[in-house]
């Protein structure tokens, strides 16, 4: 029989058992649709901070002074004297494989304008910085490495700082605000970035060349540390190596000795928390796909049903010249016809549960392509294993005792 | 001479029940020409069932040779049994065995279904020219459950002739019927012998072998008789002169 007459046959058949057919499909209706709104919770949920990290820029790499732990004591960085702007200029004038740098030094104090003051940090960097951070001024200007040079007194703000400064909507560019008790020249203002995905407020921030930092504010000749981005947010590896070994000529340590600064990568990061919620996804979507295996042993169990009940048809089919081999397809079919169209069903109801997901709890979700072809895949596959049994069964009946079967 | 239809020769079935062996078939051998209408009768244990499954191509003989339209059969595996099934022989059976839910067309066209030879049209042309046949020309939409058992038992003869068989195997055909329906199927059998078809009718009923033109006797495995018939009755007459039940 061709696979035209097969599936003529097949629909037929479960026209006439509509109510068991549609309940054995609703076993793999609920079965996919869990592991389509499992997964597209999980993906969101990765989607979501993979944009945040990406955000604060995933090529982003940052060197602290000192090594992770001396002597089983883990220091602070803040303490270490080991990163000098020669440090900085070595990297600048030797590494191949990095984009942006910028020394960073920074100082927390009072900011003060009128009888308005607010507390936050003041970072020392250069120019460089807003690519790195991936931020913008957008009113002003960024200073430039001319105030760099000369540790000129003027800042650029973030958005918290400007409305606590200024409550009444006072443009805050070319003003002279006090960090402290040095005056400083506001000449831009940072766009405007909210909470990062550490509950950080990325506008409550102050930018000044990290000479003025270093010269005017903390009065000391080393760095807190260096951020750069790699050329290439694949490359972030070979940047580090590269960095790694500047700085280990730079600070002239031998073979054996552990370096006395530690790199990190942005990435690095990233892969942390995409990895925990790549566990949560696989852990959720295995919950599903148990209930999906029990919808499949639902339609075993119901197939061998139909089997016991059709066997004097078997037996009419095969005396008129079925073979073995029409029979077992024939059963076949219908087992994957209930599990797929299960299959599009589940991937409906799927769509639906993570549309009442993102509508009422407003959690970051996504639906894969690639989720939605692999349920498909797997209806297909779990139709062909769960129908196989009842349809071998059916294919083996002998014709004789079938045809008379009471 | 005729042509040859059905030729078997020594044909022994045994079958094994625990330690037992059963034999159903003990050697039989007969040859049925082209244009037969045979009874083959026996009370219940004489072996019919048996035969009539090996003449089908259902189940194969222990030993003996058996040429159906001068092909060897007997040692054919099951796939090919299901061929020569499909397009040399048309079942009839005493339950009718249509598909439940199912209209007469589509019952009738289930053989062709097996044959990949044969079109979708070609199959409904086929299928509606044997109902016409047998006399189901204004039935051919109703679904099996709708139909009385002598139109249900058309539509299952109309289905053993859509394949052109070279032999129609009946087995107590008219064993569910009711006398008159059954002398109407009767008279669509002998209506269908007329044609030239081939017919081998098995039944426990003595009286049909009347309307046949040959009968074969079986008893414990061997045939006791096989009489050829030169007074055929007419069952439309029978059915004709019945009286009609108005009660």
């Amino acid at each position: 029989m061709n696979i035209k007459n097969l599936l003529k046959v097949a629909l037929k058949a479960l026209n006439n058992n509509k109510m068991r057919c549609f309940l054995t499909m609703l076993g793999v209706i609920i079965g996919v649709g869990a592991v389509i709104a499992m997964l597209a919770i999980g993906q969101g949920s990765k989607n979501s901070i993979k944009a945040q990290i990406s955000e604060m820029g995933s090529n982003m790499i940052m060197i602290f002074p000192g090594a992770e732990n001396r002597g089983g004591v883990r220091q602070s960085s803040d303490d270490m004297q080991t990163l000098k702007p020669a440090d900085y200029e070595a990297i600048v004038n030797q590494a191949t494989t990095v984009a942006k740098i910028t020394p960073t030094v920074s100082s927390s104090g009072q900011w003060i304008f009128g009888n308005n003051n607010y507390p936050s940090q003041l970072q020392g960097v250069n120019s460089q910085y807003l690519d790195i951070r991936q931020r913008r001024v957008t009113q002003g200007e960024m200073f430039t490495e001319e105030d760099v040079k000369r540790a000129a007194k003027v800042a650029v703000i973030g958005k918290t700082l400007v409305d606590n400064l200024f409550p009444d909507g006072t443009d805050p560019v070319g003003k002279v605000v006090r960090f402290g008790s040095i005056p400083m020249t506001i000449i831009g203002v940072l766009d405007e970035k909210g909470y990062n995905t550490m509950g950080q407020d990325q506008d409550n921030i102050a930018l000044a060349p990290y000479t003025t930092v270093m010269k005017r504010v903390l009065a000391t000749d080393y760095l807190q540390g260096i951020q750069a981005s790699a050329v290439d947010e694949e490359e972030t590896q070979r940047t580090i190596a590269e960095i790694t070994d500047i700085l280990r000529t730079q600070h002239k340590l031998k073979d054996t000795d552990v370096d006395n600064f530690t790199i990190r990568s942005m990435q690095e990061l990233a892969e942390m928390i995409s990895s925990t919620s790549a566990m949560m996804t696989v852990l959720l979507a295995a919950v599903a796909g148990i209930s999906l295996l029990v919808g499949g042993i639902g339609i075993m169990n119901i197939m061998i049903v139909s089997v016991t009940e059709r066997t004097r048809e078997i037996g009419l089919r095969m005396s008129i010249g079925a073979r073995g081999k029409d029979i077992m397809m024939q059963f076949l079919i219908e087992a994957v016809i209930i599990s797929v169209t299960g299959g599009i069903l589940g991937i409906l109801l799927g769509a639906f549960a993570t549309w009442m997901i993102k509508a009422i709890a407003n959690w970051p979700v996504m639906i894969e392509a690639s989720s939605v072809v692999l349920s498909f895949v797997v209806c297909t596959i779990i139709g062909i294993i769960f129908g196989f049994y009842p349809a071998a069964k059916a294919s083996n009946l002998d014709p004789i005792e079938a045809i008379r079967y009471e | 001479m005729p042509k040859e239809i059905i030729k078997i020769d020594n044909l022994k079935r045994y079958f094994k029940v625990g330690d037992e062996t059963v034999k159903a078939l003990r050697g039989v051998s007969f040859t049925i020409y082209e244009g037969e209408f045979v009874t083959i009768m026996g009370t219940s244990g004489s072996g019919k069932s048996t035969l009539l499954n090996t003449l089908g191509c259902l189940d194969t003989p222990t030993a003996g040779d058996y040429y159906l339209d001068g092909i060897n059969v007997s040692g054919m595996g099951k796939n090919e049994r299901a061929r020569i099934r499909n397009r040399k022989i048309g079942f009839i059976f005493q339950n009718y065995n249509l598909l439940p839910k199912t209209t007469a067309l589509e019952n009738v066209e289930l053989p062709l279904l097996y044959n990949s030879a044969i079109s979708a049209k070609q199959r409904s042309e086929m299928a509606e020219k044997c109902l016409r046949e047998v006399g189901l020309g204004d039935r051919l939409y109703h679904k099996s459950n709708q139909m009385s058992g002598g139109q249900q038992q058309r539509v299952a003869i109309a289905r053993a002739l859509v394949n052109n068989p070279a032999i129609i195997l009946a087995d107590e055909a008219t064993g569910n019927l009711d006398t008159r329906t059954s002398f109407s199927i009767l008279t669509l059998f002998q209506k269908l012998y007329n044609e030239g078809k081939t017919l081998i009718f098995v039944t426990h009923n003595p009286e049909i072998a009347m309307y046949s033109s040959r009968n074969i006797l079986l008893k414990d495995g061997r045939i006791v008789s096989d009489e050829y018939n030169s007074d055929i009755k007419s069952a439309e007459e029978v059915y004709i002169n019945l009286p009609v039940d108005n009660d």
